[in-house]
């Protein structure tokens, strides 16, 4: 039944709340980004493998056109978000907080927006599969900001069936407003995009998780359930943050908490963003790929609002439409709790990218000094997983990662209520982040060395190996050539000659020990070859 | 007289015994021989076991048969100098006063204009890194090759260059918070 109000809600433990901030971007409705310049297409815009560009630089596009194949199953396809001109496919800077270079496709606008052929996709006549590879091809991935390929998490587990669909809209971190937007304008798009996770899922209910600052957005989408006919309940949450995050929301609407060695699937819940959705019946109901999204522009800003923009709008241009005021120093992507500095404007907005804030050092005063830990355990309590973070946090920064490992400094979202909280100032989420990319880096060092280990194994067993064939094939040579001349007695010389290369053989393995003879494949070799190593020109002499 | 006896006795049941033990020690010799040389276990152990190829040795088990054969143990970068410690400790030698030799993760690279194809580096590579066939042109598997280094010297139009290991979005790192340094006075 649509009341949401006789929901049981379930609480997780921490959190904190923040000043909001959303009132700035959300009073005016959602505006139309003018098209850029030009635009850059990063090709590794979701989690998995980089697309790979199936354009030539020169080429002509059409708005929607396919720019990069999805590699693999967990790959998200990229298209040109306007017609024009490919004038480079080259490394640019990337969304990211390194800044580093990453393979893109430049795109020079045209300016006709001429679409290539669009067609709506018949749900009802395709296969589930199919319809997951064509959510892969539209490029459709989680625009929460972890921009996780869609398609791959509309598979139920095979153990579980889902009982619940979560769609988020809860929106917690400050200062973002553009699902709360997309929720007010867009309302009936978003309970049809839920409703295609719902057929390819079959849950028994669908939950739409909105927290309680945004009345409107809750409002909106009661409305567009009922008028649609839908079962799915409008669940209004309550403010505290990160109650956006997904193991959170789930959390809060099913009592379900989800253990760090499992997926949500296997659990009977899976989660997806509203702005998901939304973008997934654009391109079920008009063929249109994934080509842009709603983007918050605020913070030190004379007009905040949000924007309809086209993936791979460069940031310079973008954040040229909110008219940052002059004392204007950074610009973050994300939130004010998990987002980043930009390191270089020119870097493109991308389908992660949710929002971005111009600071101002009134609007954020630079951190005061870090001061030592007294352990006094305010970011234990307010940890939404959990965790110990004053300990996580001795552990980082003495370098001791194994114990970091063993407290579970996996689990972190990173989502920073510790930092918030810690009367130190301590920047807590910066020593984790560097603790979980160097144990991340550990771990593949210890792939690879352990693959190259084996290679070397493999590499010795086949060099003893084609030895003793080479030796066993030169021996039988050389037996032929000199039994070639007749009866008993070329029997006799034989039976000689082949003892002579099993003495040989034997003095010379125990001159040169096989070097891994613990290995399986090397003692096979050895086995197989009692008489390796000939040298021909004694076999004969 | 009876001194003498006591005389021939002790020397009788010493030399007895003095037999006995040096067969006994002579045939546990044989029979408990210890195949290979436990020292490059024992120093295998005590390296990282990354495999990197960074001390110019295929593998850690190639560095530590050089190790034993006389090879400096200042060559491991990943180590360290606390591993060239344990090193010095294990073996009783002196830490070379050079320090611990820092090099940056590598990766070798084939000039494909100049490669003859004579296959001599595919014959030096310790991990098969390297793809390619006679007067056919070689090529590195880039993500395989371990940046040991020992195919450089066996070509003979010195084609293969070395290259430090880009730092891309793949291995890009958070640093380490700096401390701030803030006045007092």
């Amino acid at each position: 039944m649509p009341s949401g109000l006789s929901r049981r809600l379930f609480r997780f433990k921490g959190g904190v709340e923040p000043d909001t901030h959303k009132a700035e971007s959300s009073l005016t409705p959602i505006g139309k980004a003018p098209l850029p310049s030009r635009l850059i297409l990063p090709l590794h815009q979701s989690v998995g493998a980089c697309a790979t560009p199936c354009v030539r630089v020169g080429e002509t596009l059409l708005k929607g056109q396919r720019i990069g194949n999805a590699d693999g199953w967990i790959s998200a396809a990229v298209h040109a978000p306007t017609s024009g001109k490919v004038v480079a496919i080259e490394d640019r800077p990337s969304a990211h907080a390194s800044g580093l270079p990453t393979l893109s496709v430049v795109i020079e606008p045209d300016g006709l927006e001429t679409w290539v052929e669009r067609a709506p996709l018949d749900v009802t006549a395709r296969s589930p599969d199919e319809v997951r590879k064509a959510l892969r091809d539209a490029g459709i991935v989680g625009l929460g900001g972890a921009v996780f390929p869609t398609h791959a998490k509309l598979t139920a587990a095979k153990s579980t069936a889902i009982d619940e669909v979560v769609i988020n809209g809860a929106e917690c971190e400050p200062f973002m407003s553009c699902d709360d937007l997309l929720m007010r304008e867009r309302a009936e798009d978003v309970v049809r995009g839920a409703s295609i996770f719902r057929d390819l899922l079959e849950p028994k209910r669908v939950l739409i998780g909105i927290e309680d600052n945004k009345p409107e957005a809750a409002r909106a989408m009661r409305r567009a359930v009922e008028a649609l006919g839908f079962d799915f309940e409008v669940v209004v949450v309550p403010t505290r943050y990160p109650t956006g995050a997904a193991k959170q929301l789930i959390r809060v609407l099913t009592g379900k908490e989800i253990p760090s060695t499992r997926r949500s699937p296997e659990m009977g819940v899976q989660c997806f963003n509203v702005g998901t959705a939304y973008s997934a019946w654009r391109f079920v109901a008009l063929g249109e790929p994934l080509i842009s999204r709603v983007v918050t522009l605020t913070g030190n800003v004379e007009s905040a609002g949000n924007w309809e923009t086209l993936i791979g709008t460069p940031f310079e241009e973008f954040v040229a439409l909110g008219r940052p005021k002059p004392d204007t120093e950074r610009f973050l992507m994300g939130g004010p709790m998990m987002g980043f500095e930009i390191p270089d404007l020119s870097a493109p907005v991308v389908k992660a990218c949710n929002c971005v804030i111009a600071a101002s050092s009134s609007l954020f005063p630079p951190p005061p000094p870090e001061m030592p830990c007294i352990r006094c355990g305010a970011c234990a309590e307010a940890c939404p997983h959990e965790l110990l973070p004053f300990e996580l946090y001795r552990f980082s920064r003495a370098q001791k990662f194994d114990k970091a490992v063993e407290l579970s400094i996996d689990e972190c979202i990173e989502c920073g209520c510790c930092a918030y909280v810690c009367p130190s100032r301590i920047p807590l989420v910066q020593y984790f982040r560097f603790a979980k990319s160097e144990i991340d880096a550990r771990r593949k060092e210890k792939a690879k060395a352990d693959a190259t280990r084996a290679r070397i194994e493999q590499r010795k067993a086949r060099e003893e190996r084609l030895k003793a064939e080479k030796a066993e094939r030169l021996a039988a040579a050389a037996v032929k050539t000199s039994g070639a001349g007749g009866g008993d007695g070329a029997d006799a010389a034989k039976k000689a000659l082949i003892e002579a290369a099993v003495e040989r053989a034997r003095l010379q393995r125990e001159a040169h020990p096989p070097k891994n003879p613990e290995t399986p494949a090397s003692v096979e070799a050895a086995e197989k070859t009692p008489d390796p190593a000939v040298n021909p020109g004694d076999a004969t002499r | 007289m009876e001194n003498t006896d006591n005389v021939f006795i002790a020397v009788a049941v010493m030399t007895l015994g003095a037999a006995f033990l040096g067969a006994a020690l002579g045939w546990a010799s044989e029979r408990f021989r210890v195949e290979g040389n436990p020292i490059i276990d024992q120093i295998e152990r005590a390296l990282p076991q990354t495999q990197c190829g960074q001390c110019g040795y295929p593998g850690c088990r190639g560095y530590a048969e050089a190790i034993a054969d006389g090879a400096p143990i200042n060559l491991c970068p990943p180590g360290g100098e606390a591993g060239a410690r344990k090193l010095a400790d294990l073996l009783g030698r002196e830490i070379p006063t050079t320090g611990v030799a820092e090099k940056p993760p590598q990766f070798a690279v084939i000039d494909e204009n100049r490669c003859i194809g004579c296959t001599l580096c595919i014959q030096a590579c310790p991990v098969d890194a390297i793809v390619g066939a006679a007067k056919q042109l070689h090529t590195v598997v880039g993500s395989i090759c371990t940046g040991c280094a020992l195919c450089t010297a066996p070509c003979p139009v010195e084609c293969i260059g070395m290259k430090t290991i880009p730092e891309t979005l793949d291995n890009w790192k958070w640093k380490s918070p700096v401390f701030q340094i803030r006045r007092v006075a």
